[in-house]
């Protein structure tokens, strides 16, 4: 650990740092007991901040603080299922078209290649526009995961083709490993600090994608997230009520979320191919 | 020869594309449990009351005309890729009946093929320049900023600065107006004022981000180019900086930048869907922000199609320009 930290460079710190904020904000803090912030008239209407409401009140009376809180914790979670669903799925197609090979390999691919190109916001905005209304979190996380899967996939499977060949697989080949053995054993922890990456990127991916919808009206209308609450501030006049801690506090929070995870990501693949002594 | 096999593979895939982009528009709506037609006529009761039922089997079977959900499957699938595909007949559209969807989309794309495709060669242009700079000399001081600028803007989604770009000099400097305008109807010099007018806040905050996309990746290309041994041989040679950059590490980094560029298309139309909803500018975007509004599913059909043949277009074209420019390149 004490090594990592001396090696880490700044931006995998800072990154690290920043993160580790965001989820001590979503998944601990979170957890304190507090009043419901997505019910009204739980406090006065329009309060400056103070100690009581940290951020101040929303027209609706509702305490700025605990809403935020809850869209982090929301939209995280948003991120990791579809990232997790994402990578998992990815790295099992990409996998299983490098090592089948042929026909099985060249429809994947097809399949995958159309994902990759096909613009997604478009079909996403399709999708959910067609369950306006009625769309809940899991779904929401389902069809934004339709989009995760392609890109690891193709990464995935180009690593596969490029390992396949290597002297180490056929030693483990001829030596009585299975097909099964040979890629859990060696060739995904070749796959494994891609996919970490990746997984990273498609979190922060998949969040950016939900706030899209969500300022578009098309995400689940009690889904407290961070992509909403900027959303219902704007529906509600908050910028020209100059209600600044409204509407800016999710605004800060998406871009210091969203600078932290890039940080993170690219500091650890700078760390990684440090590491590989590149 | 081998450049037919390279053409004729890459037109393939890009029919394949869209063929399976459109049949899994075609069949994602058809998969819902929700259906347009009995959602409208569930619309229509509630605002004028019960109707007679004979006259609400006629509306029904018209409206299943026109949303062109009549007849088998097939014949429904057949009949999309034909007419929708091919012709960009979409049936009418619901927000301004009987005009056709197509039509309509037609009028607001060249808005949005504008504003993206500027700002997308502006931004690639600038981040590429600005990229190279800072990858060639790396260590000064005036590099590190310029990257740490972007990495600070680039992941960033596009509304968020665009929201921010709208509080700050629309609401708060009162530079521009809050909401794009555009008038068509006073005369040629007020129509185009009216377009730069409309356009600045959206071709900058989609600029900002990409240009930090640019810089960020030519920065990391150039700055490892400049490593290679060829580039030590260079300056072995005792060639002077800027030929070095010019002609070592400039002509070997931006190729890989010309694939990236094609690769981004798709994202920069996601991005300026986006940036037209914030700022109510007259493209794609906002009309798919009011179809969705109005559950006008011919006109949100007719949009994402349209977007798919586009997005694998451009992406074509830069796959078919690549071996142009790039002398490596051996069609494979």
């Amino acid at each position: 650990m004490k090594k990592f930290w001396k090696n880490a460079n700044m931006r995998l710190k800072v990154g690290m740092f920043m993160t580790a904020f965001f989820m001590i904000l979503g998944f601990v803090v979170y957890f304190i007991p507090h009043v419901d912030p997505f019910s009204y008239n739980s406090y006065a209407n329009k309060l400056p901040p103070s100690w009581e409401n940290f951020l101040g009140t929303t027209s609706m009376g509702q305490d700025i603080f605990w809403l935020l809180i809850e869209a982090i914790h929301n939209s995280l979670a948003i991120g990791l299922i579809v990232a997790l669903i994402g990578t998992v799925l990815g790295v099992f197609v990409g996998l299983l078209a490098g090592f089948s090979g042929g026909v099985l390999d060249r429809v994947l691919m097809v399949i995958t290649d159309t994902f990759v190109v096909i613009p997604s916001l478009p079909i996403l905005i399709l999708m959910t526009s067609l369950m306006k209304g009625s769309s809940t979190v899991i779904l929401m996380a389902l069809v934004l995961a339709m989009f995760a899967w392609a890109w690891p996939s193709r990464q995935i499977r180009s690593m596969a083709l490029s390992i396949k060949e290597r002297d180490f697989i056929y030693t483990a080949k001829f030596s009585g490993e299975g097909t099964v053995q040979v890629v859990l054993t060696e060739i995904l922890p070749f796959a494994l600090t891609w996919s970490l990456s990746n997984f990273m990127n498609a979190t922060l991916a998949a969040i950016a994608s939900e706030s899209s919808l969500a300022v578009l009206g098309l995400s689940p209308a009690n889904l407290v997230s961070l992509g909403n609450m900027i959303q219902w501030a704007r529906t509600r006049n908050a910028i020209l009520a100059q209600q600044w801690f409204w509407i800016g506090s999710p605004i800060v929070a998406t871009v210091l979320l969203f600078i932290g995870l890039f940080l993170l990501i690219t500091g650890y693949n700078d760390y990684m191919s440090m590491k590989r002594g590149r | 020869m081998k450049f037919w096999k390279y053409f004729g593979l890459r037109v393939l895939t890009w029919a394949l594309t869209i063929l399976i982009g459109v049949t899994f528009i075609f069949f994602i709506p058809r998969m819902f449990p929700s259906d347009p037609v009995e959602n409208m006529i569930g619309q229509m009761q509630s605002r004028s009351g019960q109707m007679d039922p004979l006259e609400m089997e006629h509306l029904r079977k018209s409206l299943r005309v026109q949303f062109g959900l009549d007849g088998s499957l097939v014949e429904q699938y057949t009949s999309f890729l034909w007419k929708g595909l091919l012709h960009f007949d979409f049936g009418p559209s619901l927000l301004s009946y009987p005009e056709p969807a197509g039509d309509i989309i037609m009028l607001y794309l060249p808005y949005t093929l504008g504003l993206s495709l500027t700002t997308t060669l502006l931004a690639w242009l600038i981040g590429n320049f600005i990229g190279l700079l800072a990858g060639f000399r790396k260590n000064k001081r005036s590099s590190k900023i310029l990257e740490g600028i972007a990495i600070c803007i680039y992941p960033i989604p596009y509304f968020i600065v665009a929201l921010v770009l709208q509080i700050v000099f629309a609401f708060i400097l009162k530079w521009l107006p809050l909401q794009s305008t555009i008038y068509a109807n006073n005369g040629m010099w007020a129509y185009i004022t009216s377009i730069l007018k409309a356009s600045v806040l959206p071709a900058v905050s989609l600029l900002l981000v990409n240009t930090g996309w640019w810089i960020i990746s030519m920065k990391s290309l150039s700055s490892s180019t400049a490593e290679e041994d060829f580039v030590l041989y260079a300056r072995y040679r005792g060639l002077s900086e800027g030929k070095i950059g010019k002609s070592y590490v400039f002509r070997n980094s931006i190729l890989t930048q010309i694939t990236a560029l094609a690769m981004s298309l798709g994202g920069v139309f996601n991005g300026s869907i986006m940036t037209e909803i914030i700022f109510g500018y007259p493209g794609v975007g906002t009309l798919i922000q009011k179809a969705i509004l109005q559950s006008d599913y011919n006109m949100i059909l007719g949009c994402i199609t349209i977007s798919i043949v586009a997005i694998a277009t451009a992406t074509l074209i830069a796959d078919l320009v690549y071996p142009l420019i790039d002398p490596r390149i051996r069609y494979s």
